[in-house]
């Protein structure tokens, strides 16, 4: 079956610009000008419409209609036919459609065989595939992520399971100097096509250690990847895209969206592992997001279209790097960025987007770029504090009508 | 011939019932003061020398002759190896005071017989991990001097472009999988190798019987990714050999200063797997112990902790000026010098005369100069190196403003573009 690469969740070609409507305005800005100003500025690439040989990015994004918000993805409509299902069994379907493809992929993690994954993720794999292939380990993430690494120097497409991201704290070791450096320092004679998941992100109240962001970390080792999901169709295409990817790469999920339910094609996919996904067009300002922060900020929009407002939303999925055009598109439309996300202020993803959009797209920018964060605190126990340390959509409401006066 | 090794007894420590085989004709190892013994993972195989025969009516009677652990083949063999490690080391040295190497550069005089006893019976597809001590041990499985030199120089036609250096000696083609500058790091690398061979039997259904050995020492066993590996390693039954060289110091630290229970051997059977000790200084030794163990793990019967008692001539690194080692101490164990050792061994069971080692040794000399030349002369590598690497599929990069792939951008790979 052929796979076809979709770069949203809505797939379809990009066509032109929607049609500027200064009613949508709240208060003149620069954004007020000719409609024929900010086209020229604006590039869309359609794709299929580039005639150069380069690689170019192919853009398959349908533009939703500017309507009102939907809190869960718009699926494709391409074949009418789809399967609905929940995220963690997209991961699954994802992981068991490459496992059963090359018999090379292996599952490797605590609990992942027997037990079926704590998040079930790999529920049924170990009973199809045997013990070896789903491979329970012992507690030693630090042991069993370099033998995941050593099984890929030697030709196998592990996929190592941290059972939640903040364990993989104990694998820094073999994470930062073996999986992101061997490729470089042997001189390119061993790949490593590794794939480390698992959950992170703050939870209902699993306290300060189970609900950590740790993309922040990772993000500056050289030679790896890092993707967030947040769709079940998103999920599913990122998986399958990291399996195949020969980098390697960090998939992160989050607690507690396991359970979204979304109908997802039939035929094979995959998902782009270096693009941003756009989530919902817009005029006013670009909201650059990811993973749970996405449905946040989906329902701040809902507030904020009643309230005349039209928000860009892009899901940046590609935690490194970052699709910077895409972003740059997006910026270049609007001239206004808010960067939403649940990693902690300091240093985190959203730090190195804000510097990234400065540096790449300052000349369009009208407003400074701000950056909505979690609270620098180790996350509190107390439903209220816990409610306080991430961002809500209120907080989100209140920034974009800040940004846009 | 059909050894003691075919025979077997419990094995120190584990539970393990073992039966007895005795093979028609049984040759029994004979250690100098203790009684006995079948097999080296019994005990301390620190006094073998010679494997004794006992052969009831083959033999003239009670008669135990001498029979010798290598043929003459093999003999040179070792002994070049041993001759390329200590004259490719020495040779580093001087490249380093001469200014043509940099950083941390850790030689391996004194402690050739355990690279040369065990990878010398490894063949080109089992894998050998090691840690920043690790020239020899990539000049042993197979990596070529002028490889190893140029990278150690930083040219582009070292074994890794210049990218690793001295702590990162990787080789595809002999499945030298490094070279790691922290300690431990490794041994997880070389479980996974062991696991990739397991599983190429029982997953994919090949025929692989590869084996992994680990180097590392002996204060890496004091580290959590040790023990880690040595539980996995038993439990999934992994064909792996963990080779502790124990020198006997970690920089300043003396092993007996930094570990509650110094004998490391004594670690496998609590993991389930035999701990043999072994002396590190012979080659012919190790060599005995070696083979058990590699032929252990091609039949699938799992792994072994091996402790090598050996030492290094030299200090930690170039950089350490080794005040904190006694005089005595180092002169004990140049005393048995495992070269000499075994040259003192050809000659006097007439395996080789001084000639033909002499040879040999001009031959290493040969070869150790002209790997320097190649490296003199190698240039150094450019700019558009810099990115090269770092990504496998270099679409890792990302994906620029302009919408390309930033790895399409010539400037990019060049290193001149801004990023």
């Amino acid at each position: 079956m052929a796979a076809r690469i979709h770069g949203g969740a809505g797939a379809g070609a990009a066509t032109a610009l929607s049609t500027f409507n200064p009613k949508k305005l709240v208060a003149p800005s620069r954004t007020n000008l000719p409609a024929a100003r900010s086209s020229k500025r604006c590039i869309v690439a359609a794709a299929g419409s580039d005639a150069s040989k380069s690689l170019r990015v192919g853009h398959s994004q349908k533009l939703i209609a500017n309507a009102a918000v939907a809190t869960k993805a718009e699926t494709s409509a391409t074949t009418g036919t789809g399967h609905e299902l929940l995220l963690f069994e997209a991961l699954q379907e994802g992981l068991e459609e490459e496992m059963d493809r090359d018999p090379h992929v292996c599952v490797m993690g605590e609990d992942v065989g027997h037990y079926g994954g704590s998040y079930k993720v790999t529920k049924g794999l170990a009973d199809k595939f045997g013990d070896l292939r789903v491979l329970d380990t012992p507690i030693c993430e630090n042991a069993f992520t370099g033998m995941g690494i050593g099984a890929a120097m030697t030709g196998l497409r592990p996929v190592i399971e941290g059972m939640n991201m903040g364990f993989l704290l104990l694998a820094f070791n073999q994470i930062s100097n073996n999986c992101g450096m061997l490729h470089y320092t042997s001189g390119g004679q061993f790949t490593i096509p590794v794939v480390i998941r698992g959950p992170g992100g703050v939870g209902r109240q699993l306290g300060a250690e189970h609900s950590q962001r740790l993309e922040s970390y990772f993000q500056s080792i050289p030679g790896i990847q890092m993707v967030a999901c947040s769709t079940p169709y998103n999920a599913k295409g990122l998986m399958k895209a990291a399996i195949r990817s020969e980098n390697p790469v960090i998939l992160f999920e989050h607690v507690l969206l396991y359970n979204l339910k979304e109908k997802i094609p039939d035929e094979e996919y995959i998902c782009n592992l270096e693009e941003a996904e756009m989530v919902r067009p817009g005029e006013h300002i670009t909201i650059l997001t990811y993973s749970r922060m996405r449905y946040h900020v989906m329902q701040a929009a809902k507030t904020l279209v009643n309230k005349g407002y039209d928000p860009e939303v892009i899901d940046i999925r590609s935690l490194k790097p970052f699709d910077l055009y895409t972003i740059g598109n997006s910026v270049k439309k609007t001239h206004r960025v808010l960067i939403v996300e649940e990693c902690m202020r300091t240093g985190g993803i959203g730090a190195s987007l804000t510097a990234a959009i400065n540096e790449n797209f300052h000349d369009y920018l009208d407003a400074p770029v701000m950056c909505l964060s979690s609270q620098d605190v180790p996350t509190p126990y107390a439903g209220t504090l816990e409610e306080w340390t991430v961002v809500q959509p209120a907080q989100i409401v209140t920034a974009v009508e800040q940004l846009c006066q | 011939m059909a050894t003691a090794f075919s025979a077997t007894l419990p094995l120190h420590g584990s539970s393990q019932e073992i039966v007895l085989a005795s093979p028609p004709d049984c040759l029994l190892l004979l250690l100098s003061s203790d009684p006995p013994v079948l097999s080296p993972f019994a005990d301390s195989t620190r006094s073998i020398s010679s494997i004794s025969c006992r052969c009831p009516g083959n033999c003239q009677g009670e008669e135990t002759h001498q029979s010798l652990l290598i043929t003459k083949e093999e003999g040179l063999v070792l002994y070049e190896d041993m001759i390329l490690g200590r004259s490719f080391e020495d040779m580093c040295a001087q490249m380093y005071y001469r200014g043509k190497m940099f950083g941390f550069v850790h030689l391996y005089n004194g402690q050739e017989a355990v690279s040369t006893g065990f990878i010398k019976l490894l063949t080109k597809s089992d894998s050998v991990v090691s840690t920043y001590r690790d020239h020899v041990h990539a000049l042993s499985k197979g990596v070529s001097a002028r490889a190893v030199m140029s990278e150690l120089f930083g040219k582009v036609t070292g074994c890794c472009r210049g990218q690793g250096g001295s702590m990162h000696m990787f080789s595809k083609e002999h499945n030298m999988l490094g070279g790691f500058a922290f300690i431990g790091e490794g041994i997880p690398v070389a479980t996974g190798a062991a696991f990739t061979s397991k599983y190429k039997r029982e997953v994919l259904k090949q025929d692989c019987d590869d084996v992994t050995v680990a180097f590392f020492g002996d204060g890496t066993c004091n580290n959590g990714q040790f023990y880690e590996c040595l539980n996995m390693a038993a439990l999934y039954k992994l064909p792996i050999i963990f080779v502790v060289e124990n020198n006997l110091w970690a920089i300043g630290m003396s092993h007996l200063r930094s570990t509650s229970d110094p004998e490391i051997w004594k670690k496998g059977p609590a993991f389930g797997m035999p701990g043999v000790h072994v002396d590190g200084m012979d080659v012919l030794k190790v060599r005995e112990v070696a083979k058990e163990a590699v032929t252990r793990a091609r039949r699938g019967e799992g792994p072994t902790l091996v402790e090598c008692e050996t030492y290094r001539f030299r200090g930690h690194s170039l950089a350490d000026p080794d005040e904190l080692r006694d005089a005595a101490e180092k002169a004990k164990y140049a005393a048995r010098d495992p070269i000499t050792a075994l040259k003192k061994y050809l000659i006097e069971n007439k395996l080789a005369n001084e000639g033909e080692l002499k040879t040999i040794e001009k031959k290493i000399d040969d070869l150790v100069e002209e790997a320097v030349e190649f490296a003199d002369a190698s240039p150094q590598p450019g700019r558009s190196q810099l990115l090269e690497n770092v990504f496998a599929d270099p679409k890792g990069f990302g994906i620029g403003p302009d919408g390309r792939y930033r790895c399409e951008d010539p400037k990019f790979t060049e290193g001149t573009a801004q990023v």
